[in-house]
């Protein structure tokens, strides 16, 4: 069973379009009661940082998420700004965030990029794995996923990087620090890439 | 490396597919749904969805549809038509798509697309520009309600300002060279890009893959649009809904 994640930001139905198509249990759970029982969960979002940070905060859901991923180590996959809300802080915002993985958000430098387009970073992009993980079994690398973004995260740790993806410079595009993993592409809309990642995030 | 995008652009109307040709003369295509069952089987990169009927009847976007369609994708799916308000914005966004397309609402009050902006985030927030040439010095002027109304609004200076905004994308969709399929209208791409910072995707002329290798070859990482190429095979353009293998795409 898969859980995702209703705080009131995301692309929710997005996620859960795949996972009836691949026939896999999922519940979308929007009430803190609702969370206990997770055995998995993703953390969607779209939106700005502080926009996507307030509703969490207001959602009444960030105290039992907190427990389950950082005391009960259950799997949480965070996407997009799923995967922002999960550092320390972002450039985006002025608002905290989750602080489950240490690093901060940046924007990507304009300046520093040459070509046009420049923001957002927006396409399909490949990726390079750099740590070995069963979340990209069967995965097409060269094929890659959709991104759409401007910021990325900045990992205190290198050992939390999962993958690098290079738009002019090479930057983190998945991390995973023990039961935490996030991505900074759309594996719900990056066909049957995609698919496989969300089908091997419910096997783990 | 990121790639360039390419783009099936699917005109909805009176609840089916068509495709038209300077804007007139729609062929039905087929259903909606069923088109885009297919264009999943081939991962296509992305897809456009515009209602071609909303503005022009005065309604909002029909969410049903879009339901229906978002269900389907399993790519990134971008949705106009008819989209005037920050709240069908953000159902659209939660139905599924990523991206919302603005074009009418969006000249009359560029506003919009900062209040849509902080809501859906404006990574997300499109405009599509429907332009053709007019007067006698040939100044490319944006029209709206499936180019029958002028705006009196130049395309370029537009431009200038959804940059200084900082949307997500724009659309350059020329009037005249819709289903005509004899190449891309490649200088107004080129002042375009001069003064537009973020992604563009162009739409409007595509004939053949080489005509999207000339686009993708002079400005790399850009969105390559187009219907007709997509959906029609032959001189005769039998409807057959087609698209390039990734092994092609990598020739292009």
């Amino acid at each position: 069973m898969v859980t995702v994640v209703d705080y009131g930001s995301g692309n929710i139905k997005a996620i859960t379009n795949i996972y009836k198509l691949l026939k896999i249990p999922f519940f979308v759970a929007s009430k803190p009661l609702e969370l206990e029982d997770a055995e998995r969960i993703i953390l969607p979002g779209v939106g700005s940082f502080d926009y996507c940070m307030s509703k969490l905060n207001n959602s009444g859901l960030k105290q039992v998420l907190n427990r389950k991923v950082m005391i009960d180590k259950i799997p949480v996959l965070g996407i997009c700004i799923g995967l922002h809300l999960m550092a320390s802080e972002s450039e985006e915002g002025i608002l905290p965030g989750l602080g489950w993985i240490q690093g901060n958000v940046r924007k990507f430098d304009e300046l520093k990029l040459v070509n046009k387009p420049k923001l957002p970073h927006m396409g399909w992009n490949s990726i390079q794995v750099k740590s070995a993980s069963i979340l990209f079994k069967g995965i097409n690398n060269e094929h890659g996923f959709y991104f759409i973004h401007s910021y990325y995260i900045e990992l205190l740790n290198d050992e939390d990087i999962m993958t690098i993806t290079n738009y002019e410079t090479d930057f983190v595009s998945g991390i995973n620090k023990s039961n935490i993993y996030a991505v900074q592409f759309h594996p719900e809309k990056s066909h049957s890439n995609g698919m496989k990642l969300l089908q091997n995030f419910s096997e783990l | 490396m990121l790639r360039p995008r390419i783009i099936p652009s699917l005109l909805v109307h009176k609840k089916g597919l068509v495709k038209t040709e300077a804007f007139k003369q729609s062929k039905y295509i087929g259903d909606p749904i069923n088109a885009v069952k297919i264009f999943n089987e081939k991962e296509v990169d992305e897809l456009i969805v515009l209602d071609i009927d909303a503005t022009k009847q005065k309604r909002g976007p029909d969410f049903k549809l879009i339901n229906n369609i978002a269900i389907e994708c399993r790519m990134p799916l971008c949705y106009g038509g008819g989209v005037t308000t920050v709240e069908e914005a953000k159902k659209i966004v939660e139905l599924g798509a990523e991206k919302v397309a603005f074009s009418a609402s969006a000249i009359n009050n560029i506003n919009l697309l900062k209040e849509v902006g902080d809501v859906i985030g404006l990574q997300s927030v499109v405009v599509v520009l429907d332009y053709k040439r007019k007067g006698i010095f040939n100044k490319l002027e944006l029209f709206t309600h499936n180019g029958t109304k002028s705006t009196g609004v130049n395309i370029f200076d537009f431009i200038r300002k959804l940059d200084e905004i900082g949307i997500g994308e724009i659309v350059l969709n020329s009037i005249e060279r819709d289903g005509k399929m004899n190449g891309y209208d490649i200088s107004t791409v080129e002042k375009a890009r001069n003064i537009f910072k973020g992604p563009m995707t162009v739409l409007g002329g595509a004939g053949s893959l080489d005509d999207i290798k000339e686009l993708t070859n002079k400005f790399k990482i850009i969105g390559a649009a187009a219907g007709s190429l997509f959906v029609f095979k032959g001189k005769y353009k039998a409807v057959l809904i087609n698209y390039p293998s990734f092994e092609d795409k990598n020739f292009l």
